[in-house]
């Protein structure tokens, strides 16, 4: 085909001295180039049109932000500023047993925060600790001799407000926000801290929060933001 | 162990030494035993006729093995035999599964525990599992020991890389299945493992779960890549990894010296 173009032994003159050779003149493209690409560019158009319906199906509920309704868990007078009440929640809606989660509630308490670093509580809020373990999401339990937190699974262990204080935790322990409604403590949408105790969006255990990390560990759609 | 000549079908005998070929089927059609033997070469030429399948068959069941060839050559066979008894018990134990987080712990201990034969189907699925990944690590110690993966065999080692991790991936799905307390733990774990990758890990370990936490449909899924998504990659993966065996041919143990004689040593000159 493209030595057509230098075979010059009786060839019509406009073939005589394609250029570049294989072309006629003023040709960027021959016409079966311009076929190939144009089939190949639809193929890849149906291709597309059924793919990418079918990989955002798959990867939608990156997206959907998790419905998280508010859980009464008791009147106030069941939780003390002292020591925490163990309290199940369901964390998934409608799969039983296997999304129910336990939290950790007690009264605020403005001792246990004075001259520290974290931010002051009141007597009027109440505190829900998670007991999913910040390293890789085993339940943590309050010991009550203690006074901690301590994980069954790597030996993580947290002081009474939830901060990290062994094992390979990455964080302090996550937190549910509160409210009070009709004397009824209710129990919302998870939150994790930084090591301050600052809330940020949750993240999953094993995930750094504050500073670069916020950002090697981005947000995600499906959670809700912070209180 | 080889069949006598005559139970195999004329197209799929070795093929006689060039000189020595001669047409086709066996036999002039006398007697009973002659004209049965017949069918069978019949079928096996009327299929090969219509396919050419019986050159590319006998290509591949004849082909030249290296001197010193030795029992440490069969292992890759041998996770091959593992995985399709994987993907054979695996389909029968998919007849009686049901993967929803309220069912599934209910219809694994019915079909351990009711089924005929049921516990030893499962037992076999969930030891077969090892048992594959214990062949593809020897193999690998073969082919890495014996330096199978160097040039041309490259391709083949990354392609073998690629379907190691895709086994690990069946047996990390796979886990979940049985939905007890372990393999709840263990998926709990390992997805919060794949959340601690920086950047991209949070929304794999959403992908992995369809959500921030496990749910409704993290069984689903996790039952979808198991038994749909991962073996049908494993799958034509194996397919690449034979055709370029087949098609490279294997490497003799590396203690073999090659035997060359004075003739064949040539005497180069750089200048």
């Amino acid at each position: 085909m493209a030595d057509q173009g230098n075979d010059k032994q009786g060839a019509p003159s406009r073939l005589e001295t394609p250029d570049p050779a294989g072309y006629f003149k003023g040709e960027s493209m021959t016409r079966r180039t311009a076929f190939t690409i144009g089939v190949q560019a639809l193929g890849g158009l149906a291709g597309a049109a059924v793919a990418l319906p079918a990989i955002g199906f798959a990867v939608a509920p990156l997206f959907e932000e998790e419905e998280q309704p508010w859980q009464a868990v008791g009147p106030t007078t069941d939780f003390s500023p002292d020591t925490y009440r163990p309290v199940v929640i369901t964390a998934v809606q409608g799969i039983g047993e296997t999304g129910k989660t336990t939290a950790y509630v007690r009264q605020g308490n403005p001792e246990i925060t004075k001259d520290t670093k974290y931010p002051p509580e009141s007597p009027d809020e109440y505190i829900a600790i998670s007991t999913r373990c910040a390293h890789l999401g085993c339940p943590v339990r309050f010991v009550q001799a203690a006074g901690n937190f301590i994980c069954p699974c790597h030996g993580g262990v947290y002081g009474f407000v939830g901060e990290r204080i062994g094992g390979p935790p990455v964080r302090p322990l996550d937190r549910f926000q509160t409210r009070v409604t009709n004397g009824q403590v209710e129990i919302g949408p998870r939150y994790s801290v930084t090591n301050d105790l600052d809330p940020v969006r949750a993240r999953d255990p094993g995930e750094y929060t504050g500073g670069i990390w916020n950002v090697l560990y981005p947000p995600r759609p499906s959670v809700p933001p912070p209180p | 162990m080889k069949l006598p000549e005559g139970l195999i079908p004329a197209p799929l005998r070795r093929p006689a030494p060039p000189g020595e070929r001669t047409n086709g089927a066996g036999g002039n059609g006398k007697g009973a035993i002659d004209v049965a033997k017949e069918g069978g070469a019949d079928v096996v030429g009327w299929l090969d006729e219509r396919t050419g399948g019986a050159s590319f068959l006998t290509g591949m069941l004849y082909r030249k093995v290296p001197k010193g060839t030795n029992w440490f050559y069969t292992l890759g066979s041998a996770t091959l035999f593992a995985f399709t008894f994987q993907a054979l018990t695996g389909v029968f134990l998919a007849m009686y599964y049901t993967p929803s987080p309220t069912q599934a712990y209910g219809s694994i201990t019915h079909l351990t525990n009711d089924v005929w034969l049921g516990e030893f189907v499962r037992g076999m699925h969930k030891w077969g599992s090892s048992v594959m990944i214990i062949c593809i690590f020897l193999h690998m110690g073969r082919v890495f020991f014996f330096g199978a993966y160097k040039y041309p065999r490259e391709l083949n080692w990354v392609i073998g890389v690629v379907l190691l991790i895709l086994t690990l991936v069946m047996g990390l799905t796979g886990y979940l299945l049985p939905f007890d307390q372990r393999s709840y733990w263990a998926t709990i774990v390992a997805n919060n493992i794949t959340g601690t990758g920086p950047v991209l890990g949070p929304y794999l370990a959403d992908f992995l779960r369809a959500g921030p936490e496990i749910g409704a449909t993290t069984l689903s899924r996790f039952y979808a890549i198991h038994m749909l998504l991962v073996p049908g990659l494993i799958f034509a993966l194996i397919g690449a990894h034979l055709y370029l065996v087949v098609k490279l041919g294997t490497t003799a143990p590396p203690w073999l010296r090659i035997a060359r004689p004075k003739s064949a040593v040539r005497r180069e000159e750089v200048g």
